[in-house]
């Protein structure tokens, strides 16, 4: 039996389980643990110089890849820090673990110096969380955790690590677990027979089907076997922030994005539904508006692996627990062969009325502008990507025009906080998915807001040589804000501008990296075509965009899902 | 409407305080609460009386069943069950009226005088919840309560259903 510390285990443990990158910033707790990771190679520590941003670039380092992300930070201060994080993934179940330090076992609950309860702070926003008292459970406590974080509805996990246990010179037996399934812990992941039954006939007989994908339909890689079923039935497919990309943007099926900033023909269809098959989505108050006005003519099947996100907000009618991957597969199998000239006969009077609610193009705008419209920089960026970036975004009205105006094609390409909503979350989490695609254009969209919320991770990405490209719509102000503050407050702009932003060109290169500021649109082209031709460098895009600009459609609160703003002055 | 659900979950640091935490974050209000490990001491049984709609209790006993300590949940009060409560109640023992009106209560509620003192008496009383209120209303007619300590419900299905692992 191999005889080693338990910092050396913390590290094999890792290595065992396969991760290869850690992020994370050292601290007085976790020294031994950072020791043990010196002089080897098999795990790549990343510094950043925050530990918030260490969990965001865990959690885009997750969602660009399936793999669980992985947090390294000291107790106290360090371990409090990454919370915003930590809810962040909990929020949009992303797996991730996050280890750590903790102070001397013996001096727990003393308020030892840099000790807090992370057990305890954490507890309401992960999955589970361990709290090691002993070096020999190190390995059990962390494969659990992995396991944990990774399988059924994915979530972070926190494993809590006092000092004295990792120390470097008591030596104990490594054993890794071989085993760490648990009684207690058997999530579902086919769906009951007689509910899929139910939900094929639901589905046959309805005339004006939609399939309503979420996020849990990218975590279950299930993006070919939805096409499949979607196509079987000739249905229109719609998707929330967090599914985009399970089913290809352009796709002919596809009506967009929906809910709150969702395009009208998605909205309208949902409304006008009378079957509703939910994949992996959950119903929030994002997407449903008044839940009593919520599609009223639909049967709603919800396919979801958490069985507290069924009905939790909207009575279902046919509910199935499972995976989407699995249960997809199961309707599918039910089905059998299907007419596929009925089926298409069937829905004809569905797709000519879909037909009718697209013509109103809802995504239009003002193209002749003397100012730069965010979303002319979308599409300008779309053009410059061929359509095959990785993209990061923050928050605000940037991210929903990056979600509504650049078609995601493929499954993990669209990275943003969708549950939490955290400014500051783009910028490490593009570094996050540059470090796992080394070679693929990872952009983030940010603001002048959201921006400084972790712009001290330029840094971090000129030690680490990541090429990320920052797309920020510099509107001088805190645009979703102002937006709602135009609509509902009367245009009284309450602390939602920034008088003393920072020229952001030569804060840029003041890192280290490059800066270009555009005002003009005719320049925006070429300035975009200049910023991805830099592949090796990380490109600074300062675009000063039209600060009234608003995003639209917009659902008009307290109505029904169709109920919306089209423009300042339109509405359904 | 009262609710009774019946919790098996791991014998673990920290499991208790992550079934409370869900009660608190999702707005669940606690009214009883009575936890200790069973037979096998690897899990513990909890016994949580709540107040909700069978909207609500079915969030609930989804949310608790989804914390990985839990191995199972059961709602007592969706079919026929057992509960009962036990309680101490000391009472002032002023004078020979109380006393004997006090051992009447005693006899007629089934009730036991488990400390006796120059002063005081303290009762053990178990039955249900009612039961209990009723005995303390009846002993405070004739004698000064000074304190009272409930254990608040546990119970059982009744019949072959049980909850194991």
């Amino acid at each position: 039996m191999e005889m080693m510390s338990g910092a050396a285990m913390v590290v094999r443990t890792l290595k065992d389980i396969g991760v290869k990158h850690v992020f994370g910033y050292p601290g007085g707790a976790v020294l031994d643990i950072y020791d043990a990771l010196y002089a080897q190679t098999d795990v790549e520590h990343v510094l950043v110089r925050h530990e918030q941003a260490a969990a965001h670039m865990a959690d885009g380092y997750a969602r660009s890849t399936g793999l669980t992300g992985t947090v390294l930070v000291t107790s106290g201060p360090g371990a409090t820090n990454t919370l915003t994080g930590i809810a962040t993934a909990f929020m949009d179940s992303i797996p991730m673990v996050v280890l750590s330090g903790q102070v001397p076992s013996m001096h727990i609950g003393e308020d030892a110096f840099q000790e807090t309860d992370m057990v305890g702070c954490s507890r309401p926003i992960v999955k589970h969380s361990f709290l090691v008292k002993r070096a020999v459970d190190i390995p059990e406590a962390i494969a659990k955790a992995y396991y944990i974080a990774s399988t059924g509805r994915p979530g972070p996990v926190v494993v809590d690590l006092p000092k004295d246990i990792v120390n470097v010179q008591d030596e104990h037996p490594y054993v890794f677990p071989t085993d760490v399934t648990m009684r207690s812990y058997n999530p579902t992941l086919k769906g009951h027979n007689k509910q899929i039954k139910k939900a094929v006939t639901t589905l046959m007989e309805a005339k004006r089907p939609i399939l309503y994908v979420g996020g849990g339909a990218v975590t279950a890689e299930a993006s070919s076997l939805i096409t499949e079923l979607a196509e079987k039935l000739n249905a229109p497919v719609t998707s929330t922030l967090m599914g985009l990309g399970a089913f290809s943007s352009v796709h002919e099926q596809f009506v967009g994005m929906l809910g709150m900033h969702g395009r009208l023909e998605a909205n309208k269809a949902m409304h006008n539904s009378d079957c509703i098959l939910a994949l992996g989505a959950r119903f929030d108050d994002r997407v449903t508006n008044n839940v009593d006005k919520f599609c009223p003519h639909a049967t709603i099947i919800h396919v979801d692996i958490d069985p507290a996100s069924i009905s939790k907000t909207v009575a279902v009618h046919v509910p199935v627990v499972g995976s989407v991957d699995k249960v997809t597969e199961q309707l599918l199998e039910q089905m059998g062969k299907v007419d596929e000239k009925a089926q298409k006969a069937k829905l004809a009077d569905w797709w000519k009325q879909i037909a009718q609610w697209r013509q109103r193009d809802c995504l239009a705008y003002q193209t002749d502008s003397k100012l730069i419209k965010p979303q002319q920089v979308i599409e300008a960026l779309y053009k410059h990507t061929h359509g095959d970036a990785f993209v990061s975004s923050d928050v605000g009205q940037h991210q929903m025009f990056a979600a509504l105006y650049y078609p995601f094609n493929k499954p993990r390409r669209w990275i943003n906080s969708g549950g939490l909503g955290t400014m500051g979350f783009g910028l490490p989490a593009a570094m996050g998915v540059q470090m796992a695609h080394p070679d693929a254009v990872s952009v983030v969209v940010t603001g002048d807001g959201s921006i400084q919320m972790n712009i001290q991770e330029l840094s971090t990405c000129l030690q680490y040589n990541l090429p990320v490209k920052i797309i920020s719509l510099n509107n001088r102000a805190l645009g979703m804000v102002r937006q709602w503050q135009d609509m509902i407050y009367k245009g009284r702009h309450s602390h939602s501008y920034m008088d003393s932003m920072p020229d952001f060109v030569k804060l840029a290169e003041a890192y280290g990296h490059v800066g270009i500021r555009v005002s003009d649109p005719a320049e925006l082209d070429e300035a975009m075509a200049r910023c991805f031709s830099m592949t090796d460098r990380l490109v600074f895009m300062d675009i000063e965009i039209d600060q009234n600009e608003h995003v639209y459609p917009m659902q008009i609160k307290f109505g029904a899902m169709d109920d919306m703003r089209l423009s300042k002055t339109e509405r359904t | 409407m009262k609710r009774i659900l019946s919790v098996l979950m791991e014998n673990a640091p920290g499991a208790l305080s992550r079934i409370v935490g869900v009660f608190s974050q999702r707005g669940y209000n606690v009214d009883s609460l009575c936890v200790a490990p069973t037979h096998d001491k690897s899990l513990s049984r909890l016994t949580i009386t709540t107040q909700a709609d069978d909207k609500v209790i079915e969030q609930i006993t989804k949310q608790v069943n989804k914390l990985i300590d839990v191995l199972k949940v059961v709602e007592l009060t969706d079919g026929s069950h057992v509960e009962r409560e036990l309680m101490l109640i000391k009472v002032a023992t002023r004078n020979e009226l109380v006393r004997s009106e006090i051992h009447r209560n005693v006899d007629i509620f089934r009730a036991q005088i488990v400390d006796v003192d120059s002063n005081n008496y303290t009762i053990q009383v178990t039955g249900t919840s009612d039961k209990l209120d009723a005995f303390a209303h009846t002993l405070g007619q004739t004698a000064e309560i000074i304190e009272a300590s409930r254990t608040g419900i546990c119970g059982l299905a009744r019949g072959d259903k049980a909850l194991r692992p």
